[in-house]
């Protein structure tokens, strides 16, 4: 093994390999912050690029280098102006945005690469030391596990059930449940409520909807609300990248823990970065104390540190199960298996033994990336950030027209931007209601993968007996109990023990 | 963000003359100028792959001049199809990718239209279906597997990464038909993908795996899994097919390509001369090779029969299954 490590770190340190780490990583990057464009597009331009080079290592390396640059630009769009292009980085949104409006816009992408950078690193670090026996870890889990892993997640919920928002932040997570319900069916081979519209065959495209329901709002709000874009206009604190000292111990903790969370999500086949930022969000609300919790979704620091961790986390993580047993557990796994297999390399558990090179090359030049995102990003910050000062009537026109590309791109099918635009009216319609829209993004993420786990997993046991069946279900299933519980407790009694400070 | 849309642009550039840079050396024998695909799906998936590498090897083979490729999604593809029909005067030189969904998807009305609406070209790759059980499983024949099914079906979960009722389902349903066991009785579990299913498959949730060959082949290579028996007509590298096995079924999931309705027959037998002569090109064999297709071509008026066969057998075990 040790042999195989030294090897791959001669191949990751050629300076070809470098360059192409370094190319990844900078066009992930920049292509990564257009709102819309997620790993998987970017990495299916760079398929034949990839395969030109010839090398599978090399070509490993740029694509691997290509996705994380894209999951850790993907969270500047989310955090500037609310439009998240990759489910991955929704959850950023959720604190980051509040607080780039709060004139903390270089604070939170610092915060956000920081926590990248270490979510990252140790993730890669977790996956040099346990990839071979983590890819049991990917066998173990059966629908029944991946269901309750869903309700688990959506205990995130909770966080923007406020103080009276409890009952609308419900009715917008199962509306988002419901919306997740429209197109084929997997268990019954039948449309549901498609109306007749064969676009919605298929199901509300992801990137539309967020779009939709983030993006075009906040086009719409800002020229409604003049006095909140103007605020923004002479704030000057916009391009500070300090972080506080009480704030770095806030969040350190909160980095620890997702990384690694994060990372064992990522082996999960079909669970990945996005599952993994959810939980890290709705764990970490729930760990926090209460007068940090009320902050969740107005801006929190750790509200942003924890899935912006646990998504690049859970990258690495999620090629576990690539690597060492051949199965892409994503989408964009799924492409980059293609190309290696292109490469005529069958990842496997053979691999490590036969292709040691390519396997540790590609695991070194993860530490590598992680490091080259960081320089690279760090001193773009200010500049960045500087994009909110841009007047808005020159900023809006942006907005619309990145987040149009963005529904249109991914589809080709213009029927797209009238889906959008329709979303678009009705999630403005919310906004004024007083409706939170981050649940319904959430139901709608975790129901469709809700609904498909609930339907195999009964399917598997002849009934709902799969929720008590395996112990692991269930150990799960007393967890998502607990952590939506516990918090109610726990606010209950501090309301009981300072009877004056309510009063 | 402004400098971020350049780079992409920048990227897109870089890719297409990537790709494109070998097609300079074309031959001297150009039967055609142009084709352009259009692809009923998004960037990367199967529809899309074979459009692109049949027309990267037709223009850098010289066959044709150049090839251009549209990706338009929706409706499972049906929105393609529907453009294809309606537009069908200006796009006499386009040719559409499809596989064996098309059949499947007429059938269920997911579209109005199906194959006959259109001038079937090819058939010009395919893969067998395969089932498969774990390396170490108890499991060793196919015979076995409808052993166990006949005792208890409900002992017997079959994983597949397509819907109830898609193709790893029917294909299940279609080997157990054939031993004369219930298809209805199939307990099958739907996946969105292949690569989740087969976790499934190594998970110990499923006892088998409908899938395709190819896809199985890697993994059984690496050790990972057994493939019990496949769809072909004959033993392919000492794997069974049902057919050897004495069960009557074959399935090939086929991939072709459609013209406009009403182009002229002269026009059509260039389409088809064209993709029978791309076969023997050395540009042919190293794409095949590096995607791992299956030469399968059915050319011209044998692919419409082809088309009717298939649907035919997949109609009435849809309908015995109940879903239809």
């Amino acid at each position: 093994m040790i042999e195989g490590m030294l090897t791959g770190l001669s191949a990751a340190i050629s300076p070809f390999n470098l360059l192409m780490v370094f190319i990844g990583c900078f066009l992930g990057t920049f292509i990564g912050m257009l709102p819309g464009l997620g790993p998987m597009s970017i990495i299916a331009i760079m398929i034949p690029v990839a395969i030109q080079l010839g090398d599978p290592a090399s070509a490993l390396i740029l694509l691997a280098g290509v996705y994380y640059g894209a999951i850790f630009g993907g969270s500047t769009s989310s955090i500037l102006i609310n439009a998240p292009g990759v489910a991955g980085t929704v959850a950023s949104s959720f604190d980051g945005y509040p607080m780039a409006r709060a004139g903390q816009a270089g604070k939170a992408l610092t915060i956000a690469a920081i926590s990248s950078f270490v979510g990252g690193t140790i993730g890669a670090l977790l996956l040099m030391i346990f990839a071979p026996v983590l890819s049991s870890v990917a066998k173990l889990f059966w629908s029944a596990e991946y269901f309750a892993l869903m309700v688990l997640g959506l205990t995130a919920i909770a966080a923007f059930a406020g103080k009276g928002k409890v009952i609308k932040a419900m009715l917008m997570t199962i509306f988002g449940v419901m919306l997740a319900t429209v197109g084929e069916s997997a268990l019954h081979n039948a449309a549901r409520f498609t109306m007749g519209i064969m676009d919605l065959q298929s199901g509300i495209y992801f990137v539309t909807l967020v779009m939709g329901l983030f993006a075009l709002p906040e086009a719409i709000f800002l020229v409604l609300d003049r006095k909140r874009s103007q605020a923004m206009e002479n704030n000057n604190k916009i391009e500070n990248l300090r972080i506080s000292g009480s704030e770095a111990k806030e969040i350190a903790p909160v980095v620890a823990r997702q990384s690694v969370l994060g990372f064992l999500i990522g082996v999960l086949p079909g669970a990945g970065a996005t599952m993994a930022s959810f939980l890290g969000y709705g764990v970490e609300r729930n760990l926090a104390p209460a007068g940090e919790r009320e902050k969740f979704g107005k801006g929190s620091v750790r509200g942003l540190a924890a899935p912006e961790t646990a998504n690049n986390a859970a990258c690495t993580g999620s090629f576990v199960p690539m690597l060492t047993l051949g199965i892409p557990g994503s989408g964009t796994t799924a492409i980059l298996l293609g190309a290696l297999v292109a490469l005529s390399i069958t990842p496997g558990p053979r691999m490590i033994e036969e292709q040691p090179e390519v396997f540790w090359a590609v695991i070194i030049s993860m530490y590598i990336g992680n490091f080259v995102l960081l320089i690279l990003n760090l001193p773009l910050i200010p500049y960045i950030a500087k994009l909110l000062t841009v007047p808005r009537y020159y900023l809006i026109p942006f907005v619309v027209f990145f987040s149009l590309i963005g529904a249109y791109i991914g589809q080709n099918n213009a029927t797209e931007l009238l889906i959008m635009v329709a979303l678009g009216c009705l999630a403005t319609l919310l906004r004024f209601g007083g409706y939170p829209l981050p649940p319904l993004i959430i139901g709608f993420i975790l129901g469709g993968m809700l609904e498909d786990n609930l339907g195999r997993a009964m399917r598997k046991a002849g009934g709902l007996e799969f929720l008590w069946e395996r112990p692991m279900t269930l150990t799960i299933m007393i967890l998502a109990l607990c952590l939506l519980i516990y918090p109610m407790l726990r606010t209950s009694q501090s309301n009981h023990n300072e009877p004056p400070k309510t009063a | 963000m402004k400098l971020s849309f350049f780079k992409a642009a920048a990227v897109a550039g870089l890719a297409s003359l990537a790709a494109m840079s070998p097609m300079t050396h074309a031959g001297g024998h150009q039967q055609l100028d142009s084709i352009h695909f259009l692809v009923p799906g998004g960037a990367g998936g199967g529809w899309d792959g074979t459009a692109r590498g049949t027309g990267e090897v037709l223009t850098r083979s010289g066959l044709i001049g150049n090839a251009s490729y549209e990706n338009m999604s929706g409706g499972g593809g049906g929105k393609a199809i529907g453009y294809l029909i309606e537009n069908a005067e200006s796009n006499q030189g386009t040719l559409m990718v499809n596989s064996t969904p098309i059949v499947i998807r007429s059938l269920t009305k997911v579209f109005p239209q199906s194959f006959r609406d259109l001038t079937p070209i090819a058939g010009t790759i395919g893969d067998y279906a395969a089932l498969v059980v774990k390396a170490d499983s108890d499991i060793n024949s196919f015979s076995d597997l409808v052993e166990i099914f006949e005792n208890d079906p409900n002992e017997l979960a079959i994983a597949g990464g397509s819907v109830a009722g898609g193709m790893d389902h029917l294909v299940a349903a279609l080997a157990m038909k054939s031993a004369g066991a219930d298809p209805l009785a199939v307990k099958y579990l739907p996946f969105d993908a292949g690569g989740e299913a087969m976790a499934s498959l190594l998970s110990g949730e499923a006892d088998a795996l409908s899938t395709g060959l190819s896809e199985a082949v890697g993994l059984a290579e690496q050790g990972e899994v057994r493939i019990l028996v496949t769809t072909a007509p004959d033993v392919i590298d000492g794997i069974p097919s049902l057919k050897s096995e004495g069960y009557d079924a074959e399935f090939v999931n086929w991939r072709g390509f459609f013209a406009a309705p009403g182009i002229s027959d002269a026009q059509r037998d260039q389409y088809v001369k064209v993709l029978g002569d791309m076969y023997n090109t050395p540009e042919w064999e190293e794409v095949r090779a590096r995607n791992k297709w299956v030469n399968i071509y059915n050319p011209g008026s044998d692919f419409v029969q082809f088309l009717e066969k298939q649907e035919a057998e997949i109609g009435g075990l849809m309908k015995e299954l109940g879903f239809l």
